[in-house]
């Protein structure tokens, strides 16, 4: 049997057809990938039911009119990068006893009896005109969000010794253990109670 | 006279022949770190807000987005709201869900967000038009979209 010399497959043209491929991927495709302020709505309640009644000082509301000044509790003006500190002033005071009538054996705050009772029943509230730039609306639920991250950190970190950032982070690995995993989303979910994220965002005022 | 002869060398060729393993690693690369657009704007690109609490949105396939802008045209007034492919109303987004909802599997179903990708010169009637409009169809989970900077 002769053998019979197979010619080589010119591979001349691969480095062409791969940059073809390459920029159409460039074209079609996008790099961002998506963040955000994850948040959840209420749900909508039957029209008959009565709202229930809250202790003013257990309500701490942001107002933003349509020029972006941001109004504290109805009297105090102030920026955006002040209104972290205030809420988590609010949020931490413990002046009362909690939901299950439990005084805040956490908080660190100066348990005024003129502000929120417990973390438990301190309610931030935002208002806002329909004409806000949604801009400031979002920087300024960012701060009240960072309030809560801060507070939940500074309890996680004194409680399991790693900050709660790092709890849900271990938590969404997927190469740790099932009972590794349902101790820490036990972790999460303690500290998730002991400041629970009461965040309302009101109706805008015309 | 021969000494001064100027005796070309060939030069031997560039070997291209890792050329195209070059390439494909590069092809490679990008087509594990980027996503398929989606849609296309008919708004102007929206300018999203800056935040430094952001989180992930992990699972593409469960997002459903709505982007708010201004109207490519310059000089119309107000907010446009795109949904997929087409600028939309308010009332729209019921059966946008509602289409999404079927598109995925049952037991996903409430694990659906709605990421709101809106300009920040919107306005915030309209972003609170569009969270009513999804707490009446029960989707609750809703994402502002931000990019995500460090606290200075």
């Amino acid at each position: 049997m002769a053998k019979r010399d197979i010619p080589e497959i010119n591979a001349g043209s691969m480095a062409d057809i791969a940059f073809l491929l390459l920029i159409f991927f460039l074209v079609t495709t996008t790099m961002n990938s998506d963040t955000g302020i994850s948040r959840k709505l209420p749900e909508r309640q039957p029209e008959n039911i009565d709202p229930p009644v809250l202790k003013e000082k257990n309500v701490f509301i942001v107002m933003l009119n349509r020029t972006g000044e941001i109004l504290v509790e109805g009297d105090t003006y102030m920026t955006v990068d002040q209104i972290k500190d205030e809420a988590i002033k609010f949020l931490d005071n413990g002046g009362g006893n909690g939901k299950d009538g439990n005084p805040c054996d956490y908080c660190k705050g100066k348990k005024d009896p003129t502000s929120s009772d417990h973390p438990n029943k301190a309610i931030i509230s935002l208002g806002s005109a329909r004409g806000t730039d949604y801009g400031k609306y979002i920087a300024v639920q960012n701060e009240l969000v960072a309030a809560y991250n801060e507070l939940r950190d500074k309890a996680s970190e004194a409680k399991y010794g790693v900050s709660f950032k790092k709890l849900k982070e271990a938590s969404e690995e997927s190469d740790i253990s099932k009972s590794k995993k349902e101790s820490l989303k036990e972790k999460i979910k303690t500290i998730k109670e002991m400041y629970p994220m009461i965040l309302s965002e009101q109706e805008p005022v015309k | 006279m021969s000494k001064f002869n100027k005796k070309k060398k060939d030069m031997p060729a560039v070997n291209t022949a890792s050329l195209p393993d070059i390439v494909f690693m590069l092809l490679f690369f990008f087509m594990v770190t980027t996503t398929m657009r989606e849609t296309d704007l008919k708004i102007k690109p929206p300018v999203l807000p800056e935040a430094t609490e952001v989180k992930k949105l992990k699972q593409k396939n469960l997002v459903s987005f709505i982007y708010v802008g201004k109207s490519l045209k310059d000089g119309v007034k107000g907010d446009r709201i795109q949904l997929n492919d087409k600028i939309s109303t308010v009332k729209d987004i019921k059966n946008f869900i509602l289409d999404k909802r079927e598109s995925v599997s049952q037991n996903e179903v409430n694990r659906l967000i709605t990421s709101i990708k809106a300009d920040v010169d919107s306005e915030v009637g309209t972003i609170y038009d569009i969270k009513e409009k999804l707490r009446d169809i029960n989707a609750l989970k809703i994402n502002y979209s931000a990019t995500q900077v460090d606290r200075k």
